[in-house]
């Protein structure tokens, strides 16, 4: 097979000219993907002491860069749930009138177990443990 | 005197660089005039109002600093230090909206008078870019201010963008700058919205004035039709100009009444671990979209509801933005033509979910 000259160099210059607009938008599209931030891991935290922490109520505490619920039920049970709503990232509130948690940005409604009841949730909220450690509360990231 | 330095100017130029060409244009450039013609100055004032945007824009960049701990800081700053500053922020959040509006309008007045058909065809694609990209300065401008309500717009839209699948998740990932919707967010939003976004819709705005420029106004089927003497038909310099102008000169009326009267409030600073605060909407040119969203189940067939309306809207989108090369065969009998008829669903759509929105 012959190949001529200007076919040859044209293939060479095609070849080169990919290389080259490769070389240019790697390093753009790499720069444009956030490096990822090594943070350290919150295994548990405090959460205040168990005797201010008002019955039938609740407040959202950071674990770590995550944002937890933690609520007081009416039989003074806790419950621990990830406060970021699974369907699209806003941050759950608990209501006290008909005790369940709910969404203001979609109408998400969880029980206090976390499970999706209504609305377009997908799934439940995650579950932390919470122990009461000399009258304190701590929250621990469950498994 | 003044009038005799203008016309030496202009014939020193004109010996330079040949002005002919753009005297004729100005000379033979004619509207057709019909009981449709309002429409026509719909693309006027939007454009009017995106200049007004550019303004008012550049102003606000002055005082505005970007950051988590700035932003908010800097708009309050603006709002109740500075001169006027409470003006041009309130003539830039309701030009924003009137913008949209009158992009909306515009959109919708080519569509049902049949504008896009051949050779408009590329009109209408860059004009509907056009519009996205004005949805898309709308959502990165609706952050800079860093409140409650913005927050969360965001974080519920950039999430949207996530359930897409493959390049989702790369694609919120650089969108937010991270995880979450943080700081590193604000600052990608600014850029977008102060810099990539203009130049990007530069481009297509040359290109959409550029393609009328060359082709002339739409003239309807009825008109189109009629015999030549009498179809009339109105100079563009100085008649269709000047109406232009006096449209521009109510809308900026309007503009500015609203912006005296209805303050843009600047709300709460925001925080990332508050929860979302109660009645939380988007912008009223996203309500139909977001109600949408907020009706769909969890699970429609064997996908999450929401990527289920995502991919909806977004294959509507595109089949819109091609509509003028889908043809669909008219047959006998039809009192009303097929794309009509889908036209008027799309806009009762739009306008009955935004009501169920607000109402909701």
């Amino acid at each position: 097979m012959k190949i001529d000259r200007r076919k040859f160099l044209n293939s060479l210059l095609g070849i080169g000219g990919i290389g080259g607009i490769i070389s240019v938008f790697y390093p753009i599209i790499s720069y444009l993907i956030p490096p990822k931030t090594t943070e350290p891991k919150v295994s548990s935290i405090k959460a205040g002491l168990s005797a201010e922490f008002p019955t039938n109520s609740s407040k959202i505490i950071k674990f770590g860069r995550q944002p937890v619920i933690l609520i007081k039920t009416e039989d003074n049970e806790y419950k621990a749930l990830a406060a970021t709503c699974t369907h699209l990232d806003c941050i759950v509130q608990y209501k006290n009138d008909t005790k369940q948690i709910w969404c203001a940005c979609h109408n998400g409604i969880f029980d206090l177990n976390g499970r999706n009841i209504s609305g377009p949730p997908p799934r439940p909220l995650e579950e932390y443990e919470v122990k009461i450690v000399k009258d304190e509360i701590v929250i621990t990231k469950a498994g | 005197m003044i009038k005799n330095i203008g016309s030496k100017i202009a014939s020193w130029i004109d010996e330079r660089y040949n002005l002919e060409p753009l005297r004729n244009l100005i000379k033979h450039k004619k509207v057709p005039a019909h009981r449709y013609s309002i429409w026509y100055y719909m693309g006027g004032v939007t454009l009017f109002l995106f200049f007004v945007q550019l303004l008012t824009g550049i102003l606000l960049l002055l005082y505005y600093r970007p950051g988590e701990d700035s932003a908010y800081e800097s708009v309050r700053f603006i709002v109740t230090e500075v001169k006027f500053g409470w003006l041009i922020r309130n003539v830039h959040s309701w030009s924003a909206n009137l913008l949209v509006l009158f992009a909306f309008i515009h959109m919708f007045s080519v569509f049902f008078s049949k504008a896009y058909k051949k050779p408009r065809e590329l009109t209408w694609v860059t004009g509907f870019i056009l519009l996205v990209l004005t949805l898309a300065f709308g959502f990165s401008g609706y952050l800079l201010p860093w409140n409650e309500l913005a927050f969360f717009a965001t974080k519920v839209g950039t999430d949207i963008v996530g359930v897409v699948p493959i390049i989702g998740e790369p694609l919120k990932m650089i969108l937010r700058g991270g995880e979450d919707v943080t700081g590193a967010t604000l600052s990608r939003f600014f850029g977008i919205h102060v810099a990539i976004l203009p130049a990007i819709f530069t481009v297509f705005l040359v290109a959409h004035l550029f393609f009328i420029q060359q082709q002339g106004m739409h003239e309807p089927e009825k008109f189109k039709n009629l015999p030549e003497n009498k179809k009339k038909y109105i100079p563009f310099f100085p008649d269709f100009a000047l109406k232009d102008l006096l449209f521009w000169v109510v809308v900026f009326n309007i503009l500015i009444f609203l912006a005296l009267y209805f303050p843009w409030e600047l709300g709460n600073k925001a925080d990332a671990f508050a929860p979302a605060p109660e009645g939380i909407k988007p912008e009223w040119y996203f309500m139909f979209m977001f109600h949408t969203l907020k009706l769909l189940p969890a699970h429609i067939l064997f996908i999450e509801g929401e990527l289920f309306g995502i991919l909806i809207f977004g294959v509507a989108a595109v089949i819109w933005m091609l509509i003028p090369f889908i043809k669909i065969k008219q047959k006998h009998g039809w009192k009303i033509q097929p794309l009509t008829l889908i036209g008027i669903l799309v806009v009762f759509f739009i306008a009955v979910m935004t009501i169920i929105g607000y109402l909701v």
